[in-house]
């Protein structure tokens, strides 16, 4: 750990003379900019994802939670009988909030999307619906049914569970599999760092023979190629992230269309969080080219 | 200073050098001799820690090299000033950066503009070229600098390879005047070289002793040279 902190202090204070014993060209330089712009530029979508996601799963979470509907479908006869019975269940059951008959009209609009404007309801037999909202502490859905069972058998509980839960699995299992992504990309971008980083030190054998000629110990040698490669990172994914909230920008907002894609921008604080992928980039390119440093400087003694 | 025990070191299943014992005092000056491949470099590179002997001992500063890790061996170096036959420099640096390299390393960059640095570029009669690269220096402005760089941290011994190898009769005198001068301060001096007339030329100036590589071993030279 103190390592790593000396390095890291190292790395911000710099020598002016040390940076400048490393070479400046080489594809290795252009080789460690694009990869880690292309990789902050994938990295910005699957943050956007991630953070979509994630709010999608708290959405369709908090909007279909603490809420029920109870469906009757009886003859035209036993309808109010049925009702009735039910709203007395609804009203004795620990739990239920209110329990509200949902009226012909907003029936009308919940069925609208599907057939148009103009349904006649009364000349469909479309079943009574209650709209229940649960206390704090929620009904016990089994013991309802139960009830509903001998006392409303016309009656149908849906609790939006049996639909909700796997759509809030998939919503947050989406988000978790854009922070695997982010995790396999910065994992992706160090392999391909330390490749580069090593294909430097080949590269510069002489640089590193006179080095050791007059006297540097490892961590200076190592610390030469870590600085500009750690900049080199730094620049290439502040590219790479300018670009992909670029293009996070240009898609549609949730104003425009309706769906999952309206989630994709970020929102409020999360915009934070692109300040934060140069600077891991370049911690990733730090440590990837010191371990690879150290690690070919102690094969070539 | 510098002691080889019974030192050896093979490499490719051949022994280079063998049975090697010397012990190099504190100001002296010391001629390396023998004919091409008899193991010179190698000796030196042992000298430096560049190489650890197979078998035997070599203390650098009272330090065996078989205990010393690849620091202790680098900051023993910088005790040591080398120059080498092709001298090796960091061609996109100026002669004045090569030459304040051992500073950087030894995190004194700070002293690279002092007055010291620009005394022994005159001192070596490269003050002229201070901004060049090692790329447009000539043979002997070469060696210069790569004396320059090998004694500005002010080391205790100064090990040359073949210094005078690619440089004329004329330049090679201006260089043996220097590592003569050096030693005149006090710096213990060795010199791989076979080329006699150097050798022959420095024993007008400075006790210097003449060490063969013969079969793999070392010897005094005798009144030969």
């Amino acid at each position: 750990m103190k390592i790593a902190l000396g390095g890291i202090t190292s790395l911000l204070a710099g020598d002016g003379h040390r940076d400048r014993v490393v070479p400046p060209t080489g594809f290795t330089a252009t080789l460690t900019s694009f990869t880690s712009g292309a990789m902050a530029f994938l990295v910005v979508f699957a943050m956007a994802l991630s953070f979509a996601s994630a709010r999608l799963a708290d959405r369709w979470g908090d909007a279909l939670a603490k809420s029920a509907t109870l469906r009757i479908s009886a003859p035209q006869a036993e309808i109010e009988i049925q009702l009735a019975a039910a709203m007395q269940v609804l009203n004795t059951t620990a739990g239920v909030k209110s329990a509200t008959v949902i009226s012909q009209e907003d029936q009308q609009k919940l069925l609208e999307p599907w057939f148009g404007p103009d349904v006649p309801l009364d000349m469909l037999p479309v079943p009574v619906l209650i709209d229940i909202l649960e206390t704090e502490d929620g009904f016990d859905p089994d013991g309802l049914r139960l009830r509903l069972a001998a006392e409303v058998p016309a009656a149908v509980l849906d609790d939006h569970s049996r639909w909700r839960r796997p759509l809030i699995s998939a919503a947050t299992r989406l988000s978790l599999l854009g922070w695997v992504s982010i995790i396999l990309i910065v994992g992706a971008s160090a392999a391909m760092i330390t490749l580069a980083a090593r294909a430097a030190l080949a590269a510069n054998a002489q640089v590193i023979a006179v080095l050791r000629l007059v006297g540097a110990q490892d961590t200076y040698i190592a610390a030469a190629f870590v600085r500009r490669f750690a900049a080199r990172a730094f620049v290439g994914a502040l590219v790479g992230m300018v670009l992909g909230a670029m293009a996070v920008l240009l898609l549609p907002s949730s104003a425009q269309q309706a769906g999952i894609l309206t989630g994709l921008r970020f929102q409020g604080t999360d915009w934070l969080w692109l300040l934060v992928i140069p600077l891991f980039a370049a911690v990733v390119a730090f440590v990837a080219t010191r371990l690879a440093a150290l690690k070919v400087l102690g094969e070539l003694s | 200073m510098i002691e080889l025990e019974n030192a050896a070191y093979s490499y490719g299943g051949g022994e280079l050098i063998s049975d090697m014992t010397l012990s190099i005092s504190s100001g002296s000056f010391y001629f390396l001799t023998g004919p091409s491949g008899a193991g010179k470099t190698t000796l030196l590179k042992m000298c430096y820690g560049a190489l650890v002997p197979t078998a035997g001992h070599v203390r650098l500063f009272g330090q065996d090299l078989r205990d010393m890790t690849r620091d202790d061996i680098a900051i023993a170096r910088r005790r040591v000033g080398v120059v080498h036959q092709d001298c090796q420099f960091l061609d996109h640096l100026s002669v004045v950066d090569n030459v304040a390299l051992p500073l950087s390393v030894a995190g004194q960059s700070g002293l690279a503009d002092n007055a010291n640095l620009k005394e022994l570029l005159a001192w070596v009669g490269l003050s002229k070229r201070a901004n060049a690269y090692p790329p447009e220096l000539s043979g002997g402005e070469r060696q210069r600098a790569a004396l320059a760089r090998a004694i500005i941290m002010s080391p205790d011994v100064i090990l040359a390879d073949e210094p005078t190898g690619n440089v004329d009769w004329e330049m090679s005198q201006r260089l043996l005047k220097l590592l003569v001068e050096l030693n005149r301060m006090g710096k213990t001096v060795l010199i791989a070289s076979h080329d006699l007339s150097l050798i022959r030329a420095a024993k007008s100036q400075v006790q210097a002793r003449v060490l063969r590589i013969y079969n793999r071993r070392i010897q005094l030279a005798g009144a030969d040279l």
